[in-house]
């Protein structure tokens, strides 16, 4: 077409050049990795309690989340992120824990809902006070339970956080 | 039979076990002290004319301060067939928090008796499998005992599971990449 003459490098983002006429990008690694990563997020579905209804729904089709790439995987061992939806008691602590460092890396946390954030009004002896009392959480998500659109915006949030890494793929850690 | 000659009927059986009689917009309880509770519910549940078939709810209450026996359990009972609803309170002094077990009579006890052992750590004398339900089985205290911390800090009382997840948690910081 128009463009299949051209063999001049064309600067179409920040960063991001392509050869029209050569079928051709270049980018940094770091651009590209992110990229993929941002572009494929896999959650861990750990839905404890009524934000998982909520999670549910935005996964369903009218908020749809199949979009954005995200597919609910079952296992630890194949997901990115563990979204921590619901109310984490003490009991459950350990078994979120484990859950966790099940996963490989690069793996990120999002606290859904007041009750994973901040332990919500359930300031008593069996309830943990946010998942960040033993999970390093990379996104926090107020509500209870959060619209779909806030956690939608939420997921791009992190999405926005991954794809400001830089460095994160090279072996030596 | 209605209410009031159920009550009638408990009185002239169990004289010196009914404390007192309360009613309040239509609902009736009886309080008892816990000394042949047993036996009374059972005259309640097999009597044909009276026929408590089903235990609605067996529950704990903690009147710490407020009453010179400490606990008392509550069987809410309900007639399938008379479409009759009447509440047994059972009185249970502190020094032995102990009752005897419905479970014979009615099943579904179990877990409730279980749930008011776990929280208010009163024994159910005769239960075929009395432990925590609800708390983890090394859980210390009683949570539901008015002299139970309220708030989640619970200091040195803390479970050794919590503890351990937040001393792992603490170790596995350093290799956080963020």
């Amino acid at each position: 077409m128009l463009l299949e003459g051209l063999t001049g490098m064309v600067e179409v983002e920040e960063g991001v050049k392509i050869i029209p006429g050569g079928n051709t990008i270049i980018a940094g690694i770091d651009k590209l990795v992110n990229w993929g990563r941002v572009s494929s997020l896999w959650p861990m579905t750990f839905g404890l309690a009524c934000c998982a209804i909520e999670m549910m729904s935005t996964g369903a089709s009218h908020y749809d989340l199949d979009r954005f790439g995200i597919i609910f995987r079952g296992s630890p061992r194949q997901a990115d992120v563990v979204i921590v939806a619901g109310t984490i008691t003490k009991k459950m602590a350990p078994i979120v824990r484990r859950v966790y460092d099940q996963m490989p890396e690069p793996r990120y946390v999002i606290a859904m809902g007041s009750c994973a954030s901040t332990g919500n009004i359930y300031n008593t002896y069996s309830t943990v006070q946010g998942a960040d009392a033993f999970l390093p959480v990379d996104v926090y998500i107020p509500g209870c339970p959060p619209r779909p659109e806030a956690f939608m915006e939420g997921l791009i949030k992190l999405q926005e956080k991954i794809r400001n890494e830089h460095f994160r793929w090279s072996r030596w850690r | 039979m209605e209410v009031t000659a159920i009550v009638e009927a408990i009185r002239e059986r169990f004289p010196e076990e009914v404390r007192e009689v309360r009613e309040f917009r239509g609902q009736v309880s009886v309080i008892v002290r816990r000394d042949r509770i047993k036996e009374m519910l059972e005259f309640l549940h097999d009597t044909e004319e009276i026929c408590f078939s089903h235990l609605q709810d067996l529950c704990g209450v903690d009147y710490l301060g407020k009453k010179d026996l400490r606990f008392e359990v509550v069987y809410q009972l309900y007639s399938i067939r008379h479409r009759n609803a009447l509440r047994i309170r059972a009185e249970v002094p502190e020094d032995d928090p102990s009752i005897e077990s419905v479970v014979a009579i009615w099943d579904g006890a179990n877990w409730h008796e279980r749930e008011c052992y776990d929280l208010f750590g009163i024994t159910f004398v005769g239960h075929p499998d009395l432990r925590r339900v609800l708390m983890p089985e090394d859980w210390e205290g009683h949570p539901l005992r008015k002299d139970y911390p309220l708030k989640s800090d619970l200091g040195d009382r803390e479970w050794k599971g919590f503890k351990e997840v937040i001393a792992l948690a603490e170790k596995n910081r350093t290799f956080e990449t963020r």
